[in-house]
């Protein structure tokens, strides 16, 4: 890896335009495999998962998920694409332990879904339009274990294992057209682009769309030219890129390394490369040239996918609300400002906001234990926000109990706490453990006479005019009072006893 | 030989016999089985005999005949099933090394069907490697012998399904027909096979050849057998995409009803002429003329594009052959061969797929792959589709004149046993009138019109419109009354008898 020349990222891009072209692979969620009724399950045992078809035994044929056509006509929709009126699957054959038949039934030139565009919404607000070529159905491999070897690859492998589970799972591949003036911004555009068709799987609920188990990988193409205006360089294709993160680097990496072939007057290969998580750097796989030939032919099991109009209409109306439309819509009704807004979708807390809205409270204080204290366990415990065990409606009741003034935010706090531990609703806690504010002056009088006679000196600060060192008299009250007075009551009760105006 | 020999009776009289109590489903599959160890050393039918299993449902039948169960018309009528067929727990080979002792554990659709009508399953018959060949020679565990005589060949690929019912080892068989495979042993046996319409019967457990092509039909002595037969394994499948949902007609009333009057028939002048032998042409003339007879009209049709099909089929069955065969790799199943210096998968795919494939097998591999490859499929597979729409185009228009098309099935008799088996385009030519119908989807029937060269039977083809499969049980059913009127019996009846195993 030493060997490779690198020029700063920054500084190629002065000399340099890169283009990205992105090919998004997503497993999509349903009951079944794509032709074939073994369960589609991750994590099984290995080989668990399948049926004489899934093993592509002598004899077997495949059958079309209808679910997994109506998976990838929403996300073509979503995508703004056109539904194919009739499209066929082919064969695209090579040798490969790890497919059952030696070919993978998918689409060649008949996607389901083409000719789309979607926007990439990037940190600060900006809009990236990202044209779509095409999305088309096909089917996942098996997964290869190589054993004996130092680091799992094949190479210095004494014998490998095939895991068939996965060969069959339903995926669609989509795949963006050249994507151009992205300048500086490509690594973010790139794992932005990702990232919003992330979002959008999991609203369509078409996959759990979780990057860390492969439900979604990316291959990110990048080449550079001198100009917008020049024609496009040669591209290389890093393969399966499964995070955010990663794909940010392989865009990285990829424009220095590249850069720095031009700059000495080389050529970039058109290859096929791999990302590596330890270095932050891309290798070369194989070379991809034209000698590759898969012998694509349409697959003579199976007939068209000819979904019907009324079909793909009746899909339109019943697509949900979008993500960036939601955030577009929440954002105004919310009126949290861009910064807050991206804390909440970094936080994962939008939905959990939502409910608890729903269930009653203000956006903002929503908003602020969500990415706040909540946000701080979660953390502090590694799961997610929704992981937590305490609901919206319960964050919701507890900032009731806030704004209904029955108790302060610390309390509050405290409260959340023993929700957190699993000791039930906010408002029956404050009930039995009797954390109710102590707003009654007979009791706050007494309190207050005390901190006065035991710090003349802050009162002579506050009567002399500095009215803000009333803190160090409130704080031995509620202190005395184990934070259950009413904070705002007592600071009234001061001002009145000292004769000053607040 | 005895008149009442019980396996001398066709199918559906067995089954009468059956429900009579004339005999028991036991004693008609035992006559079998001891039939099949008579013969069937010299005939080489058999790839498998399923003996303890085949007793087993013939006394389940049985047993439950004589509860007073209600069964299924062939209940207890033994059947043989082509080795391409998947039966579950039964060796399933397709007559190639590479699939030797594979146990498949699931059944063909087809295969399903049988056994809930619970027909004995004799055995898995002979065939050529994976269905490719015209004479049974290309089977990994040796040819199968033409009963009429046999230095001659079989037919192929389904040899052993039609030598099997031609000797009476079973009354009843199943074939696959891609490009003649039910048909063209039909002929050359002296018995009847019917290729149906494609998505008739559900491919789901065939070991593919060409998908676009493959069809499981009935092998049977005689025209109202096969009707039988091919409702059974019949109807939609939802495990078979390309399979049709019903809308067919009754064949068995078809095949009873033995009236052709009014019946156009086409002759298709492509596949008449030279190249077929003087008496196989003969036979041909007189059975139209017997038809003629009955009250059917004879007329000639043109159907100009039937003379590239033969090409067009040479590209399209190897390339999805190509394809269907790239599954036997040595990792999951069948054969496996392991090279001591590189075993690597790649190795392991090279050295079990050239140890285990037979040439003939290998020769439609790698004329299908170079078909598929990049730079010629438009040249190749690309005209190849055209011309089958072409000749679909064909049989369109000449079944808006007639109602089935005829033709002799084959260009001759038997030939005999290796007299082609260097020159693998003579062999092709001998699908060339069955070949058509399978481009185009649309069913086909042969049965015997008759002996010519040699003394040997020679077959008559009928084709029909898609989904108009009860039309060739209805001309076939008719034909094979006038003719065996006019032999005096069935034409099996003058083939020679065979006896212990002895060459005659």
């Amino acid at each position: 890896m030493s060997a490779v020349d690198l020029v700063d990222f920054d500084t190629a891009l002065e000399r340099y335009d890169p283009v990205l072209g992105i090919e998004v692979h997503v497993e999509l969620g349903t009951a079944t495999k794509m032709f074939d009724g073994a369960p589609n399950i991750f994590a099984a045992e290995p080989n668990t998962a399948i049926t004489p078809v899934s093993l592509g035994l002598p004899g077997t044929l495949p059958v079309v998920n209808r679910k997994a056509v109506e998976y990838a006509i929403k996300i073509g929709l979503a995508l703004n694409c056109e539904i194919a009126e009739s499209c066929r699957f082919a064969r695209k054959q090579y040798f490969y332990p790890d497919l059952t038949k030696n070919f993978q039934t998918s689409q060649y030139d008949e996607p389901i879904a083409h000719d789309g565009w979607v926007d990439v919404e990037l940190e600060d607000g900006e809009i990236v339009r990202v044209e779509i070529e095409r999305a088309h159905m096909e089917e996942d491999a098996g997964k290869n274990t190589h054993v004996g070897g130092s680091t799992g690859r094949i190479h210095g492998a004494t014998h490998s294992l095939v895991d068939y589970n996965r060969a069959g799972v339903p995926l669609v591949e989509i795949v963006t057209r050249p994507i151009p003036g992205t300048g500086k911004r490509a690594a973010e555009v790139a794992a932005a682009y990702v990232r919003t068709l992330r979002d959008i799987f999991r609203t369509l609920e078409v996959s759990e769309a979780r990057m860390e188990r492969g439900n979604v990988r990316a291959d990110i193409n990048v080449s550079l030219r001198t100009s917008p205006d020049a024609p496009l360089g040669t591209r290389t294709e890093t393969k399966n890129v499964n995070s955010f993160r990663s794909i940010e680097r392989t865009v990285r990496f990829e424009i220095s390394r590249q850069a720095a072939i031009l700059d000495q007057g080389g050529t970039v290969i058109q290859e096929t490369r791999h990302f590596h998580e330890d270095t932050g750097s891309t290798s070369s796989g194989r070379v991809k040239s034209d000698a590759e030939d898969y012998r694509y032919f349409p697959e003579p099991d199976l007939v068209p996918v000819a979904p019907s109009r009324e079909w793909v209409e009746e899909l339109r109306a019943t697509l949900p609300e979008l993500p960036a439309a939601r955030r577009r819509r929440l954002l105004g009704e919310w009126g949290f400002s861009d910064l807050e807004m991206r804390d909440v979708l970094n936080a994962g807390a939008l939905d959990l906001i939502e409910q608890t809205v729903a269930a009653g409270a203000p956006a903002q204080a929503a908003r602020k234990w969500w990415t706040g204290e909540l946000a701080r366990v979660a953390n502090e415990r590694e799961v997610e926000l929704d992981g937590l065990g305490v609901t919206p409606a319960q964050v919701a009741e507890l900032q009731g109990l806030v704004d209904g003034r029955k108790i302060n935010d610390k309390i509050a706090k405290q409260v959340l706490g023993k929700v957190l531990e699993g000791a039930g609703d906010p408002a029956a806690i404050v009930e039995e453990e009797g954390l109710a504010v102590v707003s009654d002056d007979s009791v706050l009088s007494a309190a207050v006479d005390q901190s006065i006679a035991d710090n003349p000196g802050v009162v002579e600060k506050i009567r002399g005019g500095k009215v803000q060192a009333i803190g160090a008299l409130i704080g031995p009250i509620m202190k005395a009072t184990r934070g259950q007075a009413d904070a705002g009551r007592v600071r009234e009760i001061i001002l009145e006893k000292l004769g000053v105006d607040g | 030989m005895s008149t009442t020999d019980p396996i001398r009776l066709s199918a559906i009289d067995q089954a009468r016999a059956l429900r009579e109590g004339e005999l028991s489903s036991e004693e008609l599959t035992r006559a079998h089985l001891d039939r099949i160890a008579a013969v069937d050393g010299d005939l080489n039918a058999f790839l498998h005999v399923s003996e303890a299993e085949a007793l087993a449902t013939a006394r389940e039948v049985d047993a439950a005949r004589a509860a007073g169960e209600e069964l299924h018309e062939l209940a207890g009528v033994p059947v043989a099933v082509k080795d391409v067929v998947v039966t579950q727990g039964m060796p399933t080979t397709a007559a190639s090394k590479i699939l030797e002792g594979w146990i498949p554990p699931y059944d063909a659709t087809l295969v399903q069907s049988l056994r809930a009508a619970r027909l004995p399953i004799l055995g898995k018959t002979n065939m050529d490697e994976f269905a490719m060949g015209s004479s049974t020679e290309n089977s990994a565990f040796g040819p199968t012998r033409n009963q009429w005589d046999r230095e001659r060949i079989p037919g192929g690929s389904g040899g052993g399904s039609a030598v099997a019912v031609g000797a009476y080892e079973a009354p009843l068989a199943i074939g696959t027909d891609t490009g003649g495979s039910i048909r063209q042993p039909a002929s050359v046996t002296g018995t009847v096979g019917v290729k149906p319409t494609y998505g008739s019967v559900s491919r789901y457990g065939l070991i593919a050849m060409a998908s676009s092509l493959d069809q499981a039909g009935p092998v049977t002595r005689t025209v109202q057998d096969a009707a039988a037969l091919h409702e059974l394994i019949g109807g939609h499948d939802p495990r078979d995409s390309t399979s049709l949902e019903g809308g067919f007609g009754s064949f068995t009333e078809a095949a009873r009803a033995q009236d052709v009057k009014g019946l156009r028939i086409g002759v298709i002048e492509e596949l008449e002429g030279e190249g077929f032998d003087p008496l196989v042409r003969a036979r041909f003339e007189e059975s139209l003329a017997a038809l003629e007879g009955a009250g059917a009209e004879i007329v000639r049709v043109s159907c100009p594009n039937f003379q590239y099909a033969l090409g067009a089929y040479y590209l399209i069955m190897p390339s999805e052959a190509s394809s269907n065969l790239a599954k036997f790799d040595g990792m999951r199943f069948g054969l496996r061969v392991v090279p001591e210096e590189s075993p690597t998968a790649e190795a392991v795919m090279k050295a079990t797929r050239g140890a285990g494939f037979g040439d003939e097998v290998k020769r439609r591999i790698l004329l299908g792959t170079y078909a598929l490859s990049a730079g010629y499929y438009d040249a190749y597979y690309g005209s190849a589709q055209k011309v089958r729409t072409l000749v679909q185009s064909d049989f369109a228009a000449a079944f808006e004149s007639v109602d089935v098309l005829a033709s002799p099935t084959a260009p001759t008799v038997a030939f005999r046993l290796g007299e082609k088996t260097s020159d693998p385009l003579a062999m092709y030519l001998n699908d060339v009138a069955t070949i058509p119908a399978n481009l185009a989807g649309t069913p086909g029937i042969s049965l015997p019109s008759g002996l010519a060269e040699d003394g040997l039977p020679a077959g008559i083809q009928f084709l029909a419109p898609v989904r108009a499969d009860d039309r060739l049980y209805r001309v076939g059913g008719a034909l094979e009354a006038l003719l065996e009127d006019s032999w005096g019996g069935p034409l099996l009846a003058q083939a020679p008898e065979l006896s212990g195993g002895i060459a005659r």
